[in-house]
């Protein structure tokens, strides 16, 4: 055992990156779940996002097409959930399980010209001077772009959510649609505009998977992702600024396990694996705060 | 066991007397492939699938080929196989260990039919094992790796600890010593075969923990891009070329090449020859190749590996060949002495100098 | 303008209509992609949906819609309750992996000890095991009112964990050559979940879904129970009314349908699947939940949709190994029936009316 091989400052931004996939899609889900919609289908939406990203990119050979088009890509898969469950009123725990089922057969065909190649270079950003500073720097300010975007995607929901009267009008939506539907509030287009937000960032973050963190476009690639970052909104008990906090608690107990079993430790990998899990109910349990929306799975119709 | 069989195979031959058996008297032979992953994970399943399509082509038009992707161990798997044979299929390729028990079972039921297992230790009379001696490989890859670490640590990636990948920790370990005393070898397991983000943190881990080598075997590229972004790191490529790495990080790889046995195993079901067989090929028959070793690799070093690898293709060296002692310092293998075949295929414990323990 | 009028009453008519619809649309989507693919959409079409019914082969796929249909229905039918009431169990995948570990764990630890007792105590076990994973969302819910939705959800992933740590840990087979993963049961005869019947499918998970549904029917219909949950599903209120505590109402949803789930589990770890191994669960948790709505929470319709699951899962199979068609399109199949499913049973409950006005 030898724990001094561990660096804590490259742990530190290696959890960085490792986070990011999951915080992209958990951001993504927590507006929509604040909108009153459950939408279990993030995992679909992020492999399609991947497998748009990758297809988008090696063509263009530019990434940033490619996040785009992952963002498309989430984004329009989004939008057949929210067709089904705003429009055509179906369960949304049924649908959104469909939906995972639906995105994983669809990028394994969509993805079936791109096995084998490599995706386009996508270089960091060593900021300057913030990245010089020691030990902070190369933590926080050496990374690449979309790492920068998701810190900014948190805030910005945080401020929307908080600051803005479309958040105000968005959180309405999600905790008593009935009320907000007499106040005059338009809950579905709403709740749509949230999915496809959702969508997109979920795609974002399964297009961080393909284009960044492996590079490379393969099947079942995202293997669960989809469902850890579920975890996190819950965990985050539906607020952005926590939601950092559970995006690093998983991806961090992930890259440490690594460490750990580098350093020669013996751990019982499994125990430890599933500790963020018991600690997200534990989460659940302790904050009375940290109730869920108001409507948040439930249907709504507007009888008149 | 026998209960199963007893039951199943009786019935089974009832059930086909009354209902009769597919049409045997057809022209092409039927050959079906059962995968455990979708044929486009780069790695195992797309290797064998390749192989597939190449052996198909080898009889050109004489042979045809089914397969089913991402086939659940377990009654899934009799189902698919038992499918195949309905459907005429006179050979079957049943490819990961977890289809062992369902092979026999289906096996049991299709007495004419003859089946391939990979990876397993049960046979019958129609069921032939096969499998590839990677750790052939994994000993030229830890000479390279040994003669051309400066920090004297080497990463390995391990997916779960079966003994196929033990065998390789272990042969790779060996050979770096030898050239190399100082060596110290991190292993990382990560439990799964195909998790490419779980893949590239366990890289990004080794790399920052010192090693400037890395070996892996799981299929993903996500270790060679981690080795390319951190620089002067070395990889090799597992189950493909990866050649998309080369020159570098990527610097050799291990090829499963399953092209030549399937060639061989259909061609003798088409004259009659079939028999039930346990097959563990190596690099001498090809299928276990050694991707091209780049010009990174020093032009000495490179020839020596090759001398390696020739010397095991023709028999002349075996890769576990004493003196060997196993982790706890026990004696495993005398002086001169070489490993057989039952403790190969059942390694469960790390040689001497390798630290950690093997999950349990 | 369309808009949409809730209908007094689910439309009786649109209740059966609906599916017959929806499977229309799928075949039709479904023949254009196939054509798309390059593959003749009506032989694609009658392969998946026709074949494992009325071909040649027929005897041996419908017994096998019953092993495939048999876990679905029965987790779907314990889900069914639940739902009905508002209690939302989505972790039933959890409840199956540790009823199959419970009732693995006793059958493992009574090895090779052969008695009729076996069996029963290793069923018990298994329904034990399921009950107790249920009841921790449901006192969580109840004492401290925390969403069942997210701790059942997450401890799917507990049990998956705990499950890999038993295939590689405790109840690894002492003689599985190193390789992880239990003792096979169904090699153990007092143990063994076998055919009841020889070739016929039926074992006893098949038994228990067929009793599961018929058990479901007459206390929905009939009971006093099955009033209650109804009734808290409809109105919470009156149901308070009504003298129904709602706590005990959570806790016995929740205790059927982990008991189910975990009945499920145990009866495919010792019969079909066989083994403790780290991908013994294979989403039959996961998709029982589909099926249950699929079935409009209806006893008898959950029977019908978990064979129209199998029925596409078993046909999928036959397309991918006879017509060559890639697994992933029969996952976009999948979801597309389940997409048109969930569509159209708007059609039941709402009245589609052409006029002014615009949907809120």
């Amino acid at each position: 055992m030898d724990l001094s091989s561990i660096n804590p400052i490259l742990l530190l931004a290696s959890l960085m990156v490792a986070a990011t996939p999951i915080l992209l899609a958990a951001i993504g889900e927590l507006v929509v779940e604040r909108s009153g919609v459950l939408n279990l289908g993030v995992e679909g939406m992020m492999i399609t996002g991947a497998v748009c990203g990758f297809a988008v990119a090696v063509t263009t050979n530019s990434p940033w097409l490619g996040f785009l088009g992952a963002a498309v890509g989430g984004a329009v898969l989004s939008l057949l959930f929210g067709f089904l469950t705003q429009y055509l009123l179906s369960n949304q725990v049924a649908t959104g399980l469909s939906l995972t089922l639906f995105g994983l057969g669809l990028s394994a065909l969509l993805g079936q010209g791109y096995i084998g190649i490599k995706a386009p270079a996508f270089p960091d950003w060593h900021i300057p001077l913030l990245g010089d500073i020691p030990v902070i720097g190369p933590i926080i300010f050496q990374h690449d772009p979309i790492v920068y975007l998701g810190l900014i995607l948190v805030g910005a929901v945080w401020w929307f959510l908080n600051k803005s009267r479309g958040g105000l009008i968005l959180r309405a939506v999600g905790e008593n649609h009935d009320a907000a539907h007499a106040l005059g509030y338009k809950v579905v287009r709403v709740r749509m505009m949230a999915i496809a937000f959702g969508g997109a960032c979920a795609g974002l973050g399964g297009a961080y998977l393909s284009l960044v963190r492996v590079p490379q476009w393969t099947e079942g690639m995202t293997a669960g992702a989809g469902w850890i970052a579920l975890a996190i909104v819950v965990f985050a008990s539906w607020k952005p600024a926590r939601l950092m906090l559970g995006a690093y608690l998983f991806g961090g107990v992930t890259v440490l396990q690594l460490n750990l079993q580098a350093a020669g430790l013996a751990i019982p990998v499994e125990y430890l694996s599933m500790s963020p899990y018991i600690a997200t109910i534990v989460v659940l349990v302790i904050m009375s705060a940290g109730r869920a929306p108001g409507s948040l799975g439930r249907i709504f119709h507007a009888s008149r | 066991m026998k209960r199963r069989t007893l039951l199943a195979s009786g019935a089974a031959a009832a059930t086909m007397a009354t209902l009769g058996m597919p049409a045997r008297a057809q022209d092409k032979t039927k050959v079906g492939f059962v995968y455990v992953g979708p044929t486009g994970d780069g790695g195992w399943t797309y290797e064998h699938d390749q192989a597939r399509q190449k052996m198909e082509a080898h009889f050109d038009g004489a042979v045809e080929t089914v397969f089913v992707e991402s086939v659940p161990e377990g009654p899934d798997a009799e189902r698919v196989m038992t499918q195949m044979v309905l459907a005429g299929a006179d050979l079957i390729f049943t490819t990961s260990f977890g289809y062992m028990d369902p092979t026999l079972n289906v096996a049991a039921k299709f007495p004419d039919v003859k089946f391939e297992h990979a990876t397993g230790f049960k046979r019958a009379d129609n069921v032939s094992t096969y499998s590839a001696r990677f750790y052939e490989g994994r000993a030229v890859q830890g000479h390279i790796a040994g003669s051309m670490t400066k920090t004297n640590k080497i990463g390995y990636i391990g997916s779960v600890p079966i003994p196929e990948v033990i065998r390789g920790i272990n042969s790779a370990y060996l050979h770096a010593k030898k050239v190399n005393p100082d060596v110290e070898f991190k292993v990382i397991w990560i439990f799964e075969w195909l998790n490419p983000a779980k893949e590239a943190d366990a890289a990004t881990t080794l790399i920052e923990q010192g090693c400037d080598v890395i070996l892996q075997h799981t299929d993903s590229t996500a270790p060679q891009a981690a080795a390319q972004e951190a620089g002067n790191v070395i990889t090799f490529g597992q189950a493909s070329d990866m050649a998309e790495y080369a020159p570098s990080p990527r610097v050799s790889s291990i090829i499963d090449n399953w092209t030549p046995y399937y060639i061989a195993r259909t061609q003798a079901v088409i004259d009659g020859t079939w028999t039930s067989v346990d097959t563990w090929d190596g690099i001498s028959t090809g299928m276990v190749e050694i991707g091209e070793i780049t010009e990174t690799v020093p032009a000495e070093i490179k020839a020596q590996a090759e001398a390696l690898r020739d010397s095991i293709a023709d028999g002349s060296y075996e890769p576990f060949t004493g003196p060997i002692n196993k982790q706890d310092g026990s004696a495993w293998l005398g002086d001169g002495e070489t490993a057989d075949d039952g403790t190969l295929a059942g390694m469960n414990f790390y040689v001497e100098g390798i630290t950690g323990d093997i999950p349990q | 303008m369309l808009t949409l009028e809730k209908r007094p009453n689910p439309s009786k008519g649109w209740t059966l209509a609906t599916p017959v619809l929806a499977v229309i649309f799928t075949m039709i989507v479904g023949g254009i992609l196939f054509a798309a693919l390059g593959k003749n959409p009506f032989e694609t079409i009658r392969t998946i949906f026709v074949d494992p019914l009325f071909s040649e082969f027929a005897y041996y796929y419908r017994p096998q819609l019953l092993v495939k249909g048999a876990p679905l229905v029965l987790i779907a039918i314990g889900l069914s309750f639940g739902f009905r009431a508002g209690v939302w169990n989505i972790g039933a995948e959890g409840q199956y992996i540790m009823g199959a570990l419970f009732g693995a764990g006793v059958g493992l630890a009574l090895y090779p000890m052969e008695s009729w007792i076996v069996f029963p105590l290793m069923v018990i076990a298994g329904a034990i095991g399921g009950i107790l994973w249920a009841m921790i969302p449901g006192i969580l819910k109840i004492k401290f009112g925390t969403n069942e939705i997210l701790v059942s959800l997450m401890l799917v992933y507990v049990a998956e964990q705990l499950l890999a740590s038993m295939a590689l840990g405790a109840m690894r087979n002492p003689e599985g050559m190193g390789f992880p993963g239990s003792r096979n049961l169904s090699q153990y005869p007092s143990a063994a979940n076998l055919e009841i019947f020889a070739n016929s499918g039926m074992h006893w998970g098949v038994v228990a879904a067929l009793i599961a549904v018929i058990f479901a029917y007459i206390t929905l219909a009939r009971h006093m129970f099955g009033f209650q949950v109804r009734l808290s599903g409809q109105s919470p209120r009156a149901a308070a009314f009504a003298g129904v505590n709602p706590k005990a109402l959570v806790l016995i949803c929740l205790g059927i349908s982990g008991g189910l789930a975990g009945l499920a589990g145990m009866f495919e770890v010792a019969g079909p699947a066989g083994q403790v191994s780290i991908d013994f669960n294979v989403g039959y948790g996961f998709t029982a939940i589909i099926v249950a709505f699929l079935g409009r929470l209806h006893p008898i319709g959950i029977l019908l949709a978990g064979g129209l699951m199998a029925l596409t899962y078993i046909g999928g199979e036959i397309a991918q190994s006879t017509l060559g068609l890639p697994g992933a399109a029969i996952q976009l199949l999948q979801g597309m029936l389940l997409f048109f499913l969930l569509a159209v049973d708007v059609l039941t409950n709402y009245r589609l009316k052409f006029g002014q006005g615009e949907l809120a």
